[in-house]
């Protein structure tokens, strides 16, 4: 707030009225019956639901299928994060050391940010297609006989492949600001000191790079768990079947396919709760951050 | 003397090779970078030229065929290619209204309660910050489900104001303002008032123009931002008519794991009309859009 501001009592008020009416009907009436419903059991017809207490969460810490899921969200977060920012940041180090076409580069590395994840994932399709996909034939090259949709390794690798290639350029863009906004001053003194590009890398730059680095280790984290849903929605082409999948992505099945309103609460309920830790660990550790949904 | 004359001259030689050996490996690293990110368009595209039986033989192509109009023309003009009532240009227009709707909506929405929080002495300022702070925490994904119960009930399915309205709930925007805002100097609001302006001039007179470049910046992340959502119209549109480039990528997909000869050459052009007006905008805007992503983060 600004000391010198205006007073007048009900102009702010009519400017905040439509955010706030937007975020109680669209963002807290929804949590809220997401937190009521998940302690319900819904009849499948729409016949009413009864009070069941726990039942609902206890059914997900025993399911067998969810834990799986569950599994499969933490490797492919894990691996999708790693990926992509090892991947950009190699990039925006050489991006920011050439001098010729840099300009080039930053464009040809950035567009992707525009694609569409499922768009992303169509792509995937055909890259993967069983016939004639270019990267299934690639992996024929290698005696592995590529199956999307059919093998879950394979369907989760295609996966993989494509949420790397559609997170690579926001990861870059920050980077390679990150790096950009090390004073001249710095780099000239580690020029001196340091003979070693590698040495110069790691005690110099990434240190300072830390911030962009972590901010965007929740950012990565956030993009597999949830963004990744077109995706993995189009390349298992509609059969979920025994494909891998997320959490997110069953807490959408288990609601809309199955029409198991309390037990697709009760796992959006887990997920705000871990979405909660997440980012309250984000705002200890860098205040003043946010992160862009 | 010589001699000395000599290695003095011939030291830089050899490091200004590694230097220019190093160079020529960044260059490559860069190549290999961007060429992963462009082939896969650039596959698409050529692919687009072909008629569905070759595609289907021959899988995707490096070199043009002579289909690539009448691909994108099906793609855009004919009705019932991947849907039954409605053609490209359709889902194109609705793409724009959602992309356009949404940025515009959430810039409006956000730059005012900005400016309530920000400029305003405020009993609740506090209370209602942390109100619109909160919804941060919860990407719409995570509430798909109660969402949709939301606008089922309010009758808002199958609508455009149910399209976009939800979508605008996060705070992301209203925090980029605030943060914006702070750091504009003190000064001004102090000469204003003492120029005799009020709060409604100020805001459009002053506050307004001086975001002008933030405004553009955090117009093109929101458009694209709402451009490609995807599970949000997947739920809340099943009226053909009110179905989005990206929303209408599902029907494709669907469509192809049926057909015995799927319309590859039309998928891949509808594809790529839904891939290029979000596109086209980063690069061209790519200085402010690096900005607005950049910036409102800190």
């Amino acid at each position: 707030m600004k000391r010198a501001g205006f007073t007048n009592p009900w102009l702010p008020i009519l400017l905040l009225v439509p955010q706030l009416s937007i975020i109680v009907v669209f963002f807290y009436w929804p949590a809220a019956w997401a937190i009521q419903s998940s302690f319900y059991l819904q009849d499948p017809f729409g016949f009413g639901s009864t009070f069941v207490g726990a039942e609902n969460y206890t059914d997900i810490a025993q399911s067998i299928e969810y834990r799986k899921v569950a599994w499969f969200t933490v490797y492919f977060t894990a691996i999708v994060t790693f990926l992509s920012l090892s991947i950009a940041l190699l990039l925006a180090v050489k991006a920011d050391n050439v001098l010729r076409g840099a300009k080039t580069y930053r464009t040809l590395l950035m567009w992707v940010y525009a694609i569409a994840p499922p768009v992303a994932g169509f792509l995937g399709i055909m890259f993967f297609d069983q016939s004639h996909g270019p990267l299934t034939r690639f992996f024929g090259f290698f005696g592995w006989d590529f199956k999307l949709g059919v093998d879950y390794f394979d369907t989760a690798t295609a996966m993989i492949i494509v949420a790397v290639w559609k997170q690579i350029p926001v990861n870059f863009i920050f980077f390679l600001s990150g790096l950009q906004s090390i004073p001249r001053s710095v780099r000239e003194a580690a020029l001196i000191d340091n003979n070693s590009g590698f040495r110069r890398f790691w005690d110099v730059t990434f240190p300072l790079l830390a911030p962009t680095a972590f901010f965007l280790l929740i950012i990565n984290i956030t993009y597999a768990m949830f963004d990744t849903f077109g995706i993995i929605d189009t390349m298992m082409k509609g059969e979920p079947g025994a494909n891998p999948m997320t959490l997110v992505y069953k807490v959408y099945l288990d609601g809309f396919r199955g029409n198991d309103l309390g037990g697709s609460s009760a796992q959006s309920v887990v997920l705000m709760v871990l979405v909660l830790v997440l980012t309250i660990f984000q705002f200890r550790l860098i205040e003043r951050r946010i992160h862009y949904t | 003397m010589a001699d000395l004359t000599q290695t003095q001259i011939a030291q830089p030689t050899p490091s200004r090779l590694r230097f220019k050996w190093n160079t020529i490996f960044d260059h490559l690293i860069l190549i290999a970078g961007s060429l992963l990110m462009l082939m896969p368009l650039v596959y698409a595209f050529i692919t687009a030229s072909y008629d569905p039986v070759t595609i289907h033989r021959e899988g995707l192509a490096l070199t043009f065929g002579d289909e690539l109009g009448s691909n994108f023309e099906k793609a855009l003009f004919e009705k019932g290619g991947f849907t039954k009532t409605v053609d490209g240009m359709v889902m194109l227009k609705n793409s724009f209204i959602l992309g356009i709707g949404f940025a515009v909506g959430k810039i409006i929405i956000s730059m005012m309660a900005a400016y309530a929080i920000v400029y305003f002495r405020l009993r609740f300022a506090t209370f209602a910050f942390w109100i619109i702070f909160t919804t941060l925490l919860l990407p719409l994904e995570v509430r798909i489900l109660p969402s949709y119960e939301a606008i089922q009930r309010l009758g808002m399915a199958n609508t455009y104001s149910g399209l976009i309205v939800p979508l605008i709930a996060s705070a992301t925007g209203t925090f980029f303002f605030r943060q914006f805002f702070r750091a504009v100097p003190e000064e001004l609001v102090e000469a204003a008032r003492i120029d005799g302006a009020g709060p409604v001039k100020f805001f459009i007179d002053i506050l307004v123009p001086l975001s002008r470049t933030m405004i553009a910046a955090i117009f093109i992340i929101m458009f694209v931002f709402g451009w490609n959502q995807y599970l949000w119209p997947t739920l809340i549109t099943t009226d053909e008519s009110l179905f989005t480039l990206v929303r209408g990528i599902k029907q494709i997909v669907l469509t192809y794991s049926d057909a015995a000869i799927p319309e590859h050459g039309q998928a891949l052009a509808l594809a790529i009309v839904a891939m290029l007006p979000p596109v086209l905008i980063v690069i061209f805007f790519q200085s402010w859009f690096v900005k607005g992503l950049t910036e409102s983060d800190k």
